[in-house]
């Protein structure tokens, strides 16, 4: 095979696109802590979007989600993977800090 | 009905085996799904813990940011390989598929060397995961990953090996197909321990 097919080029396309996207998004918050270019808070919430964005980044070109091409049954499964790690990780940090706050010496 | 023809044989376990190959899909998508919940607990133990150094060593004393932009970029381009090794078994060029496979499996192997060199120069200079929380919390949850990376790796090796004797057949295609998303998947979890372990980690 040397010639690519139309449908070769595209998927070839989209993990180029993918792999763009992730490397821009993976080098802004090294930067930004690296030359600590800004203040803590500030670099904290930029890196916790930054990665947000590139998991979404990830799931649509390296694992092919897409809300019409996928099946439903692994988008469901997504979905509640997804609830369980909201309840869980967010009811145990908020367990715990909360746990904290009552513990420390006023 | 003698328009529609008469159903083979050949069609109906044809029809049969593509079932079988999106229940295999369905079912290892759970697993990755499970999965993530496991990483997911794993890095809420380390975000409660990190703040226990009991007097020793900080993720500021510890964490280099060029070696870990270093891991990151190796993942990220292995996630690359493998995908340009899937378009290449799409096309059916079994040869680039061999090609982009290896390919990944060194870059796979740069990324644990790096890992076991920064394990073993952290439990070097008496840091280990018996130091403190912080420290358990940091091995189990980056040393789960580097583990989940190095079975990648042996099934990758597998994987060539069936492509090699076996080549592009529906079954090996199905299991690469399958492998590819478990490879894509430990590079989002990667995502998630540079934004919470190292990067927050050297700030502090």
């Amino acid at each position: 095979m040397t010639n690519a097919t139309p449908t070769e080029t595209r998927d070839t396309r989209t993990y180029l696109t993918g792999f763009v996207l992730a490397l821009i998004l993976t080098a802004i918050p090294f930067a930004l802590v690296y030359f600590e270019l800004v203040s803590r808070g500030v670099a904290i919430a930029a890196i916790a979007i930054l990665a947000l964005i590139q998991v979404v980044v990830h799931l649509r070109f390296f694992l092919h989600i897409d809300f019409k091409r996928t099946p439903k049954e692994n988008l469901l499964a997504m979905a509640f993977a997804g609830f369980l790690i909201i309840v869980m990780v967010g009811g145990s940090l908020l367990i715990m800090f909360d746990l904290h706050y009552r513990m420390m010496v006023m | 009905m003698s328009e529609t023809p008469a159903p083979s044989a050949a069609g109906v376990l044809a029809e049969a085996a593509e079932e079988k190959v999106e229940e295999k899909a369905l079912g290892f998508w759970i697993y990755l799904m499970t999965d993530a919940v496991i990483f997911a607990l794993l890095f809420a133990t380390y975000i409660v813990l990190s703040f226990g150094t009991a007097g020793g060593p900080t993720g500021k004393d510890l964490f280099s940011l060029p070696h870990t932009f270093g891991e990151t970029m190796l993942l990220l381009f292995s996630s690359a390989t493998f995908g340009m090794a899937t378009v290449s078994m799409l096309a059916g060029a079994r040869g680039r598929v061999l090609v982009w496979l290896a390919v990944t499996v060194v870059l796979g192997l740069g990324f644990v060397a790096m890992e076991i060199q920064e394990f073993s120069g952290m439990i070097a200079q008496d840091a280990g995961p018996d130091r403190s929380g912080f420290l358990t919390a940091f091995f189990t949850l980056v040393g789960t990953h580097g583990l989940h990376v190095s079975v990648g790796l042996i099934c990758i090796l597998v994987m060539i090996g069936q492509v090699m004797t076996k080549g592009l057949t529906g079954p090996v295609t199905s299991r690469l197909f399958r492998l590819g998303l478990f490879w894509h998947f430990l590079d989002i979890v990667w995502i998630g321990i540079f934004s919470v372990v190292y990067l927050p980690g050297v700030l502090a």
